[in-house]
């Protein structure tokens, strides 16, 4: 039986026969089932913010001052009721906490691509080319993963300055080299199979043996890993933007509203950061139980 | 064993040298420091004098060579802010940084160790899975939020616990202490709780894994069927087996912890380094930064050649291959 | 006089608990073992015979576990002891020796603590006097220098150094049995030869039974008194090892032996048991073996009795005789 498993395992990508299969493998987990669900809600609550949020709250026009932290609950000089109170600016927390979540779900959805990209073609080149291309690739990596990430984000914001856009970049250029050593090694392990050997005896062009026939192989732990990177990416621009090196004040994201919320918590107006938090929460909790399922279903060792 | 650990001081040299590279590059290629260092409203000759005055009209290996220069005396200007040397000020602050992080460390070892040993050795009890869910938890929560709730919870509603600073501190080795004084513990306990969250999480399921992956060995059978009580086989046959990714682990995540505490440090305002990077980054304070980021580096190998060294001494393949 | 151990229809299974069963590794096996005899306990990969070693010394891996049967050693019935008396029998009067040296031995601690404490488990006696007669132990396996290599660690030892170690290990309290889970199989053959000769000396002296787990017929043709061949779980042969070996009942004896390079003329083509054997959850009705066996009827789809004969039993409707073989 084992035997009949290695031989499946080596070929690359699920035949689309067999993605039934790895689906139906990772819905057999109830908890990545509901992970899935509650991560397609978020997706979607992000995605029709503008149709479904009570209120605009970038727009400063719809903000009234006077409805500032309100509890959640009340309703507004114009009737309206704010589910989950407001902030100092009087926007309503639940709005903001739509909106806040299409910042962060594109902050992490963007970097954790952008990384994916730039740190697997790096992977795939280092291990193809070899010697000096491999040797300069490599010792940036690990030059690199010697530094906790939020020490990479935080060189490259003081280098950048603040913003949005420059949190991205410096979280794509702290991602990056986990992948290139993950695929690195993959495709270390590919690169010495026959049929890698085949298409070079066959003269095939580079680019294509690089892209046709390791790079398939290396997918699996490479969006493992980007499903990872996304709740890695999604808390760090929180952190960052809670420290002021991110989102600006007219345009919360989560950690910004988080970090708006602080100075009032201590006279007791939990609401301001507490539900922007348990979204920020649940978001990465979802994520990670997808991941973590992935893991599973595409690890070729537990292909029992 | 000598010449690994010269070729590892090598290394470690090549390290600090890479990064100083790249700290110039980012500081005074990308970002354009004359908009950093010079107020928008001066006039041209105030111009002309800041950009004498930091040689930014030299070509870049020139100014390459005095930003070394300057490092090798540990000088990095003086703060914008502070009007004071730079590196002063976050050597003053190293120790608050210190104590969070080896605290920190510590609550997470105390609490992350056993929990994932009895995780990994009855895999199939409820405990088990729950020690288990509450870490996927520990994993996923944002350390800042979670000092947020830290603070709602212990300071506003149960009033148990201060919220800000180091509380009163006693002089050991020449620095300011909390951990010596009732009311610093205080002030220390919630910081260093909210800092050690997620390494507790990480040292419970890496001690989880480990257990799993060295239980199921021969050796280990092996040393039951030699007729040692359970005890034993655990704590030595398994445990010291598990040290050696353990060790490595830590020793990362203590630089980890040390970088992180710029989040705790900012919520409980612990004056420490973290807190003075994020106001000299909002501030731009571009010395301070330098600074930061060097000492930083320089942590960073340091801890790095102390794990390879811990590594050999407990890894007996390692030790006795490297002396041959 | 009553055998040392006596093996009582053990059924050992993995999975399954609470009256369901799980996969049924081992198999209602019967068998005994005389003191200071050599019993071969023979079977291809998955036939259960580490399994039966395993169960024995109650080592089994979750979720394998006992489901039935007695184990008696010595008159005490194993398969009801409590961890702590299993604990102080292992190693002092039941004593194993595992397949493969190389991950026998604790990597990060020296060859001396592994012995030591293996002398401490059941003896109260000083640190001194346990490494004494821990390298005494090693000198009488035919390690030199013992002194010095006590301090060593095992990676710093060849496989077949491991395996004298480990072997130093088992006698260390003159066990009454050793288990020897093929403990030549992933040695070379030069290695396997002075083990063997070693495992027959230290036998010898000690007056210790021996089960000895293999597949390879030479070594127990070599060793053992008694022969015990499993198949699928089950016991399909057993008897004293010339007598069996010479002249085989069962078919699938008969076909091992056959197939042995040694016992095929030159030229001929290597004679061989055509078809798998069969995975331990899809058993076929009946006799295990009635698939792959060139005599097999629709008598064989009950299960036949393990049938005395003599000091010999075999299971089997159909058995080969020494005519009908040739």
């Amino acid at each position: 039986m084992a035997e009949h498993n290695m031989q499946e395992t080596d070929k690359a990508l699920p035949e689309p026969g067999r993605l039934s299969k790895y689906l139906a493998d990772f819905f057999a987990s109830p908890a990545a089932a509901i992970g899935f669900i509650t991560l397609l809600v978020i997706c979607c609550l992000a995605l029709f913010a503008p149709w479904i949020s009570p209120q605009n709250p970038y727009d400063l026009m719809q903000l009234d001052i006077m409805d500032g932290r309100l509890a959640p609950g009340s309703e507004s000089m114009t009737g309206f009721v704010y589910h989950l109170g407001t902030d100092s600016q009087g926007r309503d927390i639940l709005s903001g906490i739509l909106y806040g979540l299409r910042t962060s779900l594109l902050v992490g959805v963007l970097s954790a691509f952008a990384a994916a990209i730039i740190g697997t073609t790096a992977g795939l080149f280092a291990a193809y080319m070899g010697r000096r291309t491999e040797i300069v690739i490599m010792r940036l990596v690990d030059l690199q993963l010697s530094f906790p990430t939020i020490l990479m984000a935080l060189m490259m914001l003081a280098v950048l300055g603040k913003g949005v856009l420059n949190v991205v970049i410096a979280l794509i250029i702290a991602e990056w080299a986990t992948y290139a050593r993950t695929v690195r090694a993959t495709a270390l392990v590919e690169r010495e199979k026959e049929y890698i050997e085949a298409a070079r005896m066959l003269r095939l062009p580079g680019w294509r043996i690089l892209f046709r026939h390791l790079l398939p192989n290396c997918l699996a732990p490479v969006i493992v890993i980007a499903t990872m990177q996304v709740a890695r990416a999604i808390g760090l621009e929180a952190t960052l933007s809670f420290l002021g090196l991110g989102a600006s004040v007219t345009e919360p994201s989560l950690g910004m509203l988080i970090s708006t919320g602080y100075q009032y918590l201590l006279t007791g107006l939990y609401w301001i950061s507490f539900f922007p938090g348990i979204a920020l929460l649940v978001t990465i909790v979802a994520i990670n139980l997808v991941g973590d399922r992935l893991r599973d279903v595409l690890n070729p060792r537990n292909a029992s | 064993m000598v010449t690994s650990i010269i070729r590892r001081l090598i290394q470690a040299v090549f390290v600090v040298v890479a990064m100083t590279v790249i700290v110039f590059i980012g500081v005074n290629v990308i970002g354009n420091p004359v908009d950093i260092l010079i107020n928008p409203d001066a006039n041209q000759a105030e111009r002309a004098r800041v950009i004498a005055h930091y040689g930014l009209d030299q070509p870049l290996w020139r100014q390459y060579l005095l930003f070394l220069q300057g490092l090798l005396h540990g000088d990095f200007g003086d703060s914008f802010v502070y009007g004071r040397p730079a590196m002063g000020l976050i050597l003053e602050r190293l120790p608050a940084t210190l104590e969070l992080a080896i605290s920190a460390l510590t609550i997470a070892l105390v609490f992350g160790l056993p929990l994932g040993l009895y995780a990994g050795l009855y895999p199939n009890r409820v405990s088990s899975k729950l020690i288990m869910s509450g870490s996927i938890l520990g994993f996923s929560l944002p350390t800042f939020w979670v000092g947020l709730m830290l603070i709602m919870v212990f300071s506003v509603e149960l009033g148990w616990l201060p919220t800000n600073g180091r509380g009163p501190t006693l002089e050991l080795f020449g620095a300011q202490w909390s951990f010596l004084t009732g009311e610093g513990i205080r002030h220390l306990l919630l910081p260093a709780f909210n800092l050690a969250l997620f390494k507790t999480s990480l040292i419970l399921r890496l001690t989880r894994a480990g257990v799993q992956e060295v239980l199921p060995q021969d050796y280990v059978k092996f040393a039951r069927a030699k007729g040692l009580r359970e005890r034993r086989v655990i704590a030595v046959h398994v445990l010291k087996n598990l040290m050696i990714p353990v060790v490595t682990i830590i020793g990362l995540e203590f630089g980890s912890l040390i970088a992180f505490s710029v989040v705790t440090e900012s919520i409980f305002a612990w004056p420490g380094m973290g807190k003075l990077i994020i106001d000299s980054i909002n501030l731009l304070d571009r010395p301070v930064i330098v600074a930061y980021l060097m000492m930083m580096v320089l942590l960073f190998v340091v801890l790095n050649f102390i794990i390879d060294v811990c590594y050999t001494i407990l890894d007996p393949r390692v030790r006795l291959d490297s002396k041959a | 006089m009553t055998a040392l151990l006596q093996v009582r229809n053990l059924v050992t299974e993995f999975g399954g608990a609470k009256g369901r069963s799980g996969i049924r590794a081992v198999n209602d096996v019967s068998f005994s073992v005389e003191r200071g005899r050599v019993l071969g306990l023979v079977g291809e990969s998955g036939s259960g015979k580490s399994v039966t070693g395993f169960s024995i010394i109650r080592l089994l891996e979750r979720p394998g576990r006992i489901a039935s049967g007695e184990i008696l050693f010595d008159g005490v019935d194993l398969s009801r002891n409590s961890e702590e008396e299993m604990r102080r029998l292992r190693g002092k009067r039941i004593a194993m020796v595992f397949q493969d040296p190389t991950v026998t031995l604790n990597p990060v601690l020296s060859v001396g603590t592994q012995m030591i404490e293996a002398v401490l488990a059941h003896e109260s006696v000083s640190k001194d006097i346990a490494r004494q007669r821990a390298r005494d132990a090693l000198g009488l396996v035919g390690i030199p220098s013992p002194e010095e290599r006590l301090a060593a660690y095992p990676h710093q030892f060849s496989g077949g150094m491991r395996q004298r170690v480990a072997i130093a290990i088992a006698f260390l309290h003159k066990p009454d049995l050793i288990i020897a889970d093929e403990p030549t199989t992933a040695l070379d053959v030069t290695i396997q030869s002075q083990i063997i000769a070693e495992f027959q000396k230290l036998t010898e002296e000690t007056k210790t039974a021996v089960i000895w787990i293999t597949h390879d017929l030479a070594i127990v043709s070599r060793l053992a008194d008694d022969i015990a061949v499993m198949y699928a779980g089950r016991l399909v042969e057993t008897g004293p090892v010339s007598e069996v070996l010479n002249d085989p009942r069962h078919p699938y004896t008969a076909g091992l032996i056959a197939s042995v390079p040694s016992q095929n003329q030159r030229g001929e083509r290597l004679r061989q048991i055509d078809g798998m054997t069969p995975a331990l959850n899809r058993l076929p009705q009946g006799c295990s073996f009635r698939r792959r066996c060139e005599r097999a009827d629709d008598g064989c789809l009950v299960i036949p009795e393990l049938a005395p004969s003599g000091d010999r039993s075999f299971r089997c409707i159909h058995p080969v005789t020494k005519v009908s073989a040739s």
